[in-house]
């Protein structure tokens, strides 16, 4: 690991910058910043979003397995609750489709000029953010404690090594792009 | 037990997956309500100037690319990508403009609002989306976007409002479920992490189920 890197604080926020610029423009050339794009989505018209993000995770997912094997890289899985995951992913998504973008994709869609994610989507997550902040201390101890997960990963859930899982999935999401494309969406 | 419960959680949303798309299919076939707009499909550039500034990438290339970012910044910060935190910090950060003592709330003293990795990559990502729009005269000032016009009008007024509210929601799941789209639904599975998978499904499964509500009941 570049633990040197790492250390450099400074470089490090640049680092974030830079790396930030190149998730921007990715996301802006692919559309995905598009409120049009995204409703297609959630309305099972049109696959970019989800072709975007598996292709990713598919590219992600090989790579980190490789590097943490050489141990370039450590993994850092979540942690959390299964009942703040579930409340809390299914509330994420009324927000998605009534706000029409997700909190990377709104300062995209700010950024190339969409007037509703500026005036509309940016304020609302500070106030939502703003607003979770005040309720945290009652839902520390309740919900976000509700079955409580752990970093526990798919390999360790099952019992098999991390490259069988690595490959059911690429394989997995392989199929589902073939479908995609076999069906023109 | 815990197998079991994230078994059926996973079947339940899958199952109410497989209904919704189906029913999308039919009514696809009978004739869509939805307004269809029609967006430039990605063009295939002659020279690596070209594709910069073309309008629209494959979507596989840009994932691909997203996919070659994630390995840089696990390389070079031990970093996962992930972009709602940084709304959160920019919450704590506003609020302390305006009260004192708001450093003292639990939350914060738990997720420290300032300036780090996290801020710095939507503060890139800000400037790269504009770079982008800017470069491939994509840029315009959009007061509602053309299917949410076709569907309820061009009053910009309710769009934002509708935005506000859907903004405000949004970030709450976010906060409850610890993670959005990329920190969960790009981070999170690819180094497949079982919250993470089940938080992904949820964002979908709830995000499609609430854009067909929108879109075939009520507009």
């Amino acid at each position: 690991m570049l633990t040197g890197l790492h250390a450099k604080k400074r470089l490090q926020l640049f680092i974030g910058f830079a790396i930030g610029f190149g998730f921007g423009f990715l996301l802006q050339k692919g559309w995905v910043t598009r409120y049009d794009i995204i409703i297609a989505q959630l309305l099972l018209t049109d696959f970019t979003v989800l072709k975007v993000m598996l292709t990713a995770l598919l590219t992600g997912m090989v790579g980190i397995h490789i590097f943490e094997h050489y141990k370039l890289v450590e993994l850092h899985p979540k942690e959390g609750s299964m009942g703040g995951t579930v409340v809390g992913g299914l509330i994420f998504g009324v927000g998605f489709a009534v706000l029409g973008y997700c909190p990377g994709t709104v300062s995209g869609a700010a950024a190339q000029g969409s007037m509703d994610a500026l005036a509309g989507g940016l304020p609302g997550i500070l106030i939502g953010s703003w607003i979770f902040s005040e309720v945290y201390p009652k839902l520390e101890g309740t919900l976000l404690k509700k079955d409580k997960w752990g970093k526990v990963r798919i390999p360790e859930l099952i019992g098999v090594g991390n490259w069988i899982v690595v490959v059911i999935v690429s394989i997995l999401i392989m199929v589902f792009f073939g479908v995609l494309e076999r069906f023109n969406l | 037990m815990k197998t079991k419960l994230a078994f059926g959680i996973c079947v339940c949303l899958i199952a109410l997956g497989c209904v919704l798309v189906g029913e999308s299919w039919s009514q696809a076939r009978d004739g869509s309500s939805v307004p269809q707009i029609s967006v430039p499909q990605a063009e295939t550039p002659h020279s690596l100037g070209l594709a910069l500034t073309a309008r629209r990438w494959s979507p596989y290339v840009v994932g691909f690319g997203i996919g070659l970012l994630v390995w840089l910044s696990f390389l070079l910060s031990n970093k996962t990508i992930g972009a709602s935190g940084a709304y959160a910090k920019s919450a704590g950060m506003l609020e302390a403009l305006v009260r004192s003592d708001s450093r003292q709330k639990a939350y914060y003293q738990k997720f420290v609002p300032k300036i780090d990795w996290e801020w710095m990559l939507v503060a890139g990502l800000i400037v790269g989306a504009f770079v982008s729009a800017v470069t491939s005269g994509d840029f315009r000032v959009e007061w509602v976007p053309p299917t949410w016009d076709a569907a309820a009008g061009h009053t910009p007024f309710l769009r934002w409002l509708t935005a506000l509210i859907g903004g405000i929601i949004l970030a709450i799941g976010a906060r409850l479920a610890g993670g959005c789209t990329s920190g969960h639904g790009i981070s999170g599975t690819l180094q497949l992490v079982v919250i993470s998978w089940v938080a992904t499904l949820c964002f979908f499964v709830s995000g499609v189920a609430t854009a067909f509500i929108i879109y075939r009941i009520i507009l």
